[in-house]
């Protein structure tokens, strides 16, 4: 694997627990207590789409259904309301993996912001048939937040597969 | 099965089809959704996963503890005081009206004797703290820092020196969810304190309260108090709840009476959760037969 298809730096394959140990991490940033303020990132839904797009073969939808019940518990959400939204996250990211990896990062981020914003969007229509509160236009500046981070995450999530650069001249790639 | 009569072999399968995975789970999902908005069947589940993630719960609110811990350390002197003095104010005002209310109390329970009604029980309560807003932007919810351990059931209400603010409507180990009376999907019975107007109050959105079922041409005007009526067996009667703010009688059959809440709903901290009220009388039966045949 390289950062991006374009890029001609070869990548140590991802070992699974770590997939999952960032997954776990980022829930626990999820039940960090922030009450209503706006434009809080959406950590797990962004790393569950990293890791979609990235390995469309090791991690998919039955993950983002399990992270999003943990989510809905957590944040006494209606239960399968983050799930739902995870489940379709994961769907869309698997789907577009192919096209996504040739991309470079910010172009990568335009890609994820409508997934994102599709999950917020299911999860207001499942709430508001439910006679819920309409949370207000600001709900959705949460995506636009955590598009924002999608580079230097990426950046994060890559760094235990960097190698050292080899000088190496005679190397055959 | 192939063309040939041969099993794919297994470095292909990869298991049902992205599109029909998606299918199965958003059915799951949906689902799940309506067993727990429509019929409250989750609640078990969600206690018993809510063991798995407590620990990580826990060490996130960390980070919310400590700030709120160095906002109260970094309190300045100048507030301190002024506090002070406040309640230096309210307990003289209070203090006059507590003098009186020992000799209220024992004359009424005098009256309630002497009518042979049953005496009010006393009920038990806990002093609690709001911590932060639940997490989910669709409802109105605070977690209070006493749970399970300290007696707070679910169903409980919740009040601040001004009135109610809410019922528990979750209990975990050592916190508790309150959902506060402007949810959209919470309601309380109340009467108008001036003429005892019977009414159930719902949450309206915007911090709003919203009176409903009451005739067009009820007497009720800007302006009337609002307390429980404890019809429910769960609110104590006469607690202060809201004040009527506008009342529209050009709506159909029912009055569109919006009300303003009396408590700081949305910015107490310190609140008090009230035990159980008496259970209300039971419901009178159907006159037994023989009686009406007897002479």
């Amino acid at each position: 694997m390289q950062p991006t298809n374009r890029s001609s730096r070869i990548l140590l394959p991802v070992k699974l627990w770590f997939i999952y140990f960032s997954l776990i991490l980022t829930l626990g940033f999820a039940y960090v207590p922030t009450g209503t303020f706006p434009g809080v990132p959406d950590w797990v839904a962004l790393v569950l789409a990293f890791w979609c797009i990235r390995e469309p073969l090791r991690i998919g939808m039955g993950a983002g259904f399990v992270f999003g019940l943990l989510v809905d518990i957590g944040q006494g959400a209606a239960m399968g309301q983050h799930a739902l939204a995870y489940v379709v996250v994961a769907y869309l990211a698997g789907r577009f993996a192919r096209r996504l990896m040739w991309f470079p990062l910010l172009q990568q981020a335009l890609h994820v912001l409508p997934m994102l914003l599709a999950a917020q969007l299911l999860m207001v229509t499942v709430r508001l048939l439910a006679g819920a509160e309409f949370p207000g236009w600001l709900y959705f500046l949460s995506s636009f937040t955590s598009v924002l981070l999608w580079a230097p995450m990426s950046f994060l999530l890559l760094l235990p597969q960097y190698q050292p650069v080899e000088r190496d001249d005679n190397r055959p790639i | 099965m192939s063309l040939v009569g041969h099993q794919p072999p297994p470095i292909f399968k990869r298991g049902p089809a992205p599109l029909a995975r998606l299918m199965l789970l958003v059915c799951i999902c949906l689902t799940l959704l309506v067993a727990d908005l429509k019929f409250r069947y989750l609640e078990v589940l969600r206690q018993g996963l809510s063991v798995a993630t407590y620990p990580l719960q826990m060490a996130a609110a960390k980070p919310a503890d400590f700030v709120r811990n160095a906002s109260h350390y970094f309190a300045t002197l100048i507030q301190v005081q002024l506090d002070n003095a406040d309640l230096r104010r309210q307990q003289l005002g209070s203090g006059e009206r507590l003098l009186r209310f020992e000799q209220l109390e024992q004359e009424n329970q005098q009256l309630r004797g002497l009518l042979e009604m049953s005496q009010r029980v006393g009920v038990r309560s806990v002093a609690a703290e709001i911590l932060y807003n639940a997490p989910d932007p669709f409802s109105r919810k605070v977690i209070l820092d006493r749970g399970a351990q300290e007696g707070v059931e679910p169903g409980l209400a919740v009040v601040d020196a001004k009135g109610v603010i809410g019922q528990v409507t979750r209990v975990y180990p050592i916190q508790s969810e309150v959902t506060l009376l402007t949810d959209r999907n919470q309601a309380i019975p109340v009467q108008v304190l001036r003429n005892g107007l019977r009414g159930v109050l719902f949450g309206s959105g915007q911090g709003r309260l919203e009176l409903r079922f009451v005739i067009a041409s009820a007497d009720i005007q800007p302006g009337d108090r609002l307390v429980t009526s404890g019809l429910d067996g769960v609110f104590l009667p006469g607690l202060p709840v809201a004040e009527v703010a506008a009342v529209d009688r050009e709506a159909e059959a029912f009055a569109r009476i919006v009300c303003e809440p009396l408590a700081g709903i949305e910015r107490s901290v310190q609140v008090l959760v009230l035990g159980r009220a008496e259970l209300p009388p039971p419901l009178p039966q159907a006159a037994p037969a023989e009686k009406a045949e007897a002479p």
